[in-house]
């Protein structure tokens, strides 16, 4: 079991969500986060105050995966989530160590597996 | 006072004669108009949160700011010279001249207005003002999340002189739509009508928005579409009422149609609303209440409180209906103007063929009878009105969007797009934070390519 943890642009969630749905990837979570990636920075200006913003709105996604899924996954999301400019975000692949369904009390490979 | 569009009317109709007499300056009426002037400027900024609450987060400044925009640009350009190209020119039957160009000859008095008033005409010509400023505003709807700013503030100019103007001129300034028998109380043709097929030729021409009909883009802040509702509401009682141009027994009409018109629209469409789904709707009762405004503001002034609460629960199908179609078409109107103003516009237009009548409550502030006061002929004429809006609206948007095409692009890139029009536009966000930001000397971040008088030593 791998636990898949992508950060991405807001603006391409819908295009990965459509990915790894079409993966029949689904259990999973999202958060919105603010992180910097190397992208270009924006500079903005309220009555005379300029800032540059270094962090930019992304959304992070958890997916615990049974082993035959993580490359499906990892696909899916490279694919959902590519521009080509900087700022597209970054997958990172955990291994995990335990995994329990709260529902039944299933273990590993069972508890990420999905009902259907 | 009366209201004294009717002797105008015969007076522009007998050739010219309109300017024969003017009434005396009121001060009741003047009270009133002054007040009304402040309300009608009120719904563009309420505008701005209705259409502003509708949009996604990162655009919501964006949107807003197109409505606010107006209130500088098009009042600038209607006090120099939208306001001569409307109302002026009693003899001329499609535009009117340069007399009032700068406002010259616009004064205090209540006399030199291409119509006979009891208000000072510089109050008369702020008032016409308020609507073409928040009919500009309304066009903006279709192109929300993806129009160019700049382009759009050259477009919206150019549309209030060269768009607005005539149609104003035509039905108000003793044009050739006025001398047909063509009523109009509050601009039901010159603000709805237009700026609703404005709307369709505008959505037509930018095309969609990227995610549309490919993801669901969901209003950001319901609450926000409540209050721009509540305060159009507010603001259309001078919309209406003040288009009695005086504090009037025609005033008092107006001002309780457009009070019970729309109740009648938010009660039905919430009926259809519960038939349809089973739940009542939150933007679908903002939407009725200002479709139910739009539906009476051609008749708001001719017809009895009982026409007005039908008009009401009447124009509250098709409008309905015509979001679900629009919803689901290919067309990105993105906030409907057309399915609430154009189509409210019309239905509004034609019904006031259909319910006007001379006698209203006992008192004779009408203007004409229409279908059920045995006039059959109304209907077609307030059609025929509606028909040249539609053409002349439609044709004259597309041209000026082209040409404002061919000089600046209309349409932001789809990596703007997709970051959000606030920061790519504007350099600010709605709803930031400021984690992550970092003050920086302005001298440091002069615009690309444009050397500082006065640098700094970095």
């Amino acid at each position: 079991m791998k636990l898949v943890v992508a950060v991405v642009r807001p603006d391409k969630i819908n295009d990965v969500l459509e990915a790894l749905f079409k993966a029949e990837v689904r259990g999973l979570t999202i958060s919105r986060v603010q992180g910097h990636g190397g992208e270009t920075e924006r500079v903005e200006t309220y009555r005379g105050t300029t800032v540059k913003m270094e962090l930019s709105e992304k959304v992070r996604l958890e997916i615990g995966v049974s082993d035959h899924f993580v490359e499906p996954t990892i696909k899916a999301i490279l694919k959902g989530a590519r521009t080509g400019e900087g700022g597209d975000g970054k997958v990172f692949v955990l291994p995990v160590e335990k995994v329990y369904r709260i529902r039944t009390g299933e273990e590993d490979t069972a508890a990420v597996t999905p009902v259907s | 006072m009366m209201n004294l569009r009717l002797m105008v009317l015969l007076g522009s109709v007998l050739g010219g004669l309109a300017l024969a007499e003017d009434p005396e300056l009121s001060a009741a009426d003047t009270a009133w108009m002054l007040v009304a002037t402040g309300l009608v400027l009120l719904m563009t900024p309420a505008l701005a949160f209705f259409y502003g609450g509708l949009v996604r987060s990162k655009n919501a400044l964006n949107t807003m700011m197109m409505s606010f925009a107006a209130l500088g640009f098009v009042g600038v350009a209607w006090a120099l010279l939208g306001y001569s190209l409307s109302l002026s020119n009693p003899d001329g039957n499609f535009i009117g001249n340069l007399s009032y160009l700068f406002l010259n000859n616009v004064g205090l008095a209540n006399s030199g207005a291409i119509v006979s008033i009891t208000i000072p005409h510089v109050l008369w010509m702020a008032f016409q003002g308020t609507f073409c400023i928040i009919t500009c505003a309304l066009v903006s709807g279709a192109i929300v999340e993806r129009m160019r700013f700049p382009a759009f503030l050259l477009f919206m100019v150019l549309w209030s002189l060269f768009v607005y103007a005539p149609l104003a001129k035509w039905v108000w300034g003793g044009g050739f739509l006025a001398d047909l028998g063509a009523w109009d109380f509050a601009g039901g043709t010159v603000v709805h009508i237009n700026a609703g097929i404005a709307a369709v030729v505008a959505a037509l021409v930018l095309g969609p928005r990227k995610d549309f009909g490919r993801q669901a883009i969901l209003p950001h802040n319901v609450p926000f579409v409540l209050l721009g509702a509540a305060l159009l509401w507010f603001g259309w009682f001078g919309f209406n009422a003040g288009s009695a141009w005086g504090a009037s027994q025609s005033a008092s009409i107006a001002f309780v149609n457009t009070m019970f018109a729309p109740a009648a629209t938010l009660l039905v469409w919430a009926l259809i609303d519960l038939i349809r789904t089973g739940k009542v709707t939150a933007v679908g009762m903002a939407t009725a209440i200002v479709v139910g405004l739009v539906v009476i503001t051609p008749a708001a002034g001719y017809v009895s409180v009982t026409s007005a609460i039908l008009m009401g629960a009447i124009g509250a199908f098709p409008s309905y209906f015509a979001l679900l179609w629009r919803a689901r078409s290919k067309m990105d109107d993105s906030l409907d103007v057309f399915a609430g103003h154009g189509i409210g516009g019309m239905v509004g237009a034609v019904l006031t063929g259909v319910f006007g009548q001379k006698v209203i409550m006992g008192a004779e502030v009408g203007y004409f009878n229409g279908l059920i006061a045995g006039n059959p002929q109304q209907v077609l004429i307030q059609a025929f009105a509606v028909l040249i809006a539609v053409v002349f609206s439609g044709a004259m948007t597309f041209v000026l969007l082209k040409l404002v095409g061919a000089i600046t692009p209309l349409k932001a890139s789809a990596k703007d797009e997709g970051l959000g029009m606030d920061v790519t536009q504007h350099g600010e966000e709605g709803y930031g934070n400021g984690e992550g930001a970092i003050l920086v000397n302005t001298e440091t971040v002069a615009p690309a390519g444009k050397a500082r008088a006065v640098g700094g030593t970095d």
